[in-house]
């Protein structure tokens, strides 16, 4: 199930959760439903007793280990190490447990230092990776006023501009870190979870993407959303003459790579009380356009809770695989 | 990707769908999307063709252990396979940019402050 629970569950009942979760998508999402070749094959993946699922050889994908460790391993650098040597990751990000970019600015000499040690200690690339996290601008936490109180009071214009601020101030920071981490030797930055506030929170972003690209030609940007659309939180911003509330994967990443950045990550969320077949159906479903269409690598969000991935902090090796497997055979997605 | 329980996601993922990272060649392959904004097959083309194998080869450890050995790419250090000739992270980064012919952010901030390439950084305070 999408919370982790096993259950046992007859063929034809995972057929038919297939045919839901595709369905379920399309008349959200507007994007047609997955084929009778790509539900069976589903179902066999799904019908399987076995516990483990796998790609073909030579069908495998890079996997980027967006904040790599948990903490719990000697200090961040060895945890960068044991990702790099014990769980075959194909690129590694340091991270801090503050992941916002507007707390990382305050520790940044710290953060870059250890930067540089990873890039000593590591062949793997290693990024740097935090939130964008546009609501640590508002206030009380913030300088600008918080325009989740404004919108209730009927102040549009006011929560508008409160936003626009907001995302100035965000792309301020995240540029500020990523020049410290150039000048560490990063391989990347990510921008994790874009858009997590809603279309402002995507702008900043998509701005700051943009003149990293300009300052650093050949590095690494990927940008991670938060969830399958953008919610309009200001409604009227705009990117590349596109408007960002509302957009949906394949849009999303045709103005993430307008922008200059080199990996995408969509991310579709999971409904805990339905099973991992119909989730990853639904998630396909969303992500099979994005991925058919993009000009840039996509890296499908596959975490605790996203892309079809059970929502439990300690999730279920069988629902796991069967979900890289599935996302990989049906999208030929280019990571996870 | 998205980490946390190591064994439930980290390595779920890794065996069901990973290239394998540095145990074979996905860390090149990462940095040809990474640099290049190459998609996979692309990337996995390119990295065959500067290693001279196939592009099914990249997953394969063992043919992948013999070619980073002799290019100096960097290996994982496993016990009976682990000499002191091979190269040491940054080193074996030098070897990856020369080979896949891509631009390393750390091995050009190294060389630009040993002064390779560039005006070498004042050492001393005496002027000469």
């Amino acid at each position: 199930m999408g919370d982790g629970a096993l259950v046992e569950m007859t063929p034809s009942a995972i057929r038919a959760d297939l045919e839901d979760g595709t369905q379920a998508a399309a008349k959200r999402s507007k994007l047609p439903p997955l084929g009778e070749d790509e539900l069976a094959h589903l179902h066999d993946i799904f019908c399987s007793n076995a516990r483990f699922s796998a790609v073909d050889i030579g069908d495998e994908v890079v996997l980027s280990f967006d904040g790599s460790g948990n903490a719990d391993v000697g200090s961040r650098v060895e945890e960068m190490t044991v990702y790099q040597n014990h769980h075959g990751a194909d690129l590694t990000e340091l991270w801090n447990i503050d992941y916002s970019y507007k707390a990382i600015k305050t520790i940044l000499s710290y953060e870059s230092n250890l930067m540089k040690s990873c890039q000593l200690n590591l062949v793997a690339p290693c990024q740097y990776g935090a939130m964008p996290d546009l609501g640590r601008y508002s206030q009380p936490d913030g300088p600008v006023p918080n325009w989740s109180e404004l919108m209730p009071l009927g102040k549009i214009a006011e929560a508008r501009a409160a936003q626009e601020e907001a995302a100035e101030h965000a792309t301020r920071d995240m540029l500020f870190v990523t020049d410290a981490m150039a000048e560490a030797g990063a391989d990347g930055m990510d921008f994790d979870t874009a858009g997590a506030a809603g279309d402002g929170d995507f702008l900043a972003t998509l701005r700051a993407v943009e003149e990293i690209r300009r300052r650093y030609p050949d590095m690494s940007i990927e940008v991670g959303m938060a969830s399958e659309f953008v919610l309009g939180m200001h409604g009227e911003l705009e990117y590349d003459g596109k408007r960002l509330a509302g957009m949906w994967p394949h849009d999303q990443a045709k103005v993430v790579a307008a922008a200059g950045a080199t990996i995408f990550g969509p991310a579709v969320n999971v409904n805990t009380r339905r099973s991992v077949a119909w989730n990853v159906a639904r998630a396909i479903t969303i992500v099979k356009k994005c991925c058919d269409e993009s000009t840039i690598p996509v890296h499908m969000n596959v975490g605790m809770g996203v892309g079809g991935v059970p929502m439990t902090p300690y999730p279920p090796i069988d629902a796991v695989s069967r979900v890289s497997r599935s996302l990989v055979d049906l999208t030929r997605m280019d990571g996870l | 990707m998205g980490v946390g329980d190591p064994v439930g996601m980290a390595n779920a993922h890794a065996l069901a769908s990973g290239l394998g990272g540095m145990r074979a060649a996905g860390d090149l392959v990462a940095r040809m999307q990474m640099t290049r904004g190459m998609r996979l097959e692309q990337a996995k083309q390119y990295v065959a063709g500067k290693l001279g194998v196939n592009a099914i080869d990249l997953s394969d450890p063992l043919v992948m252990h013999d070619v980073r050995a002799e290019l100096g790419l960097g290996r994982i250090p496993v016990q009976e396979l682990t000499y002191p000739d091979q190269p040491g992270a940054l080193e074996a980064k030098f070897h990856i940019a020369e080979v896949l012919d891509i631009p390393v952010n750390s091995v050009e901030r190294f060389s630009e402050r040993v002064g390779w390439g560039a005006q070498r950084p004042r050492t001393s305070r005496v002027a000469h």
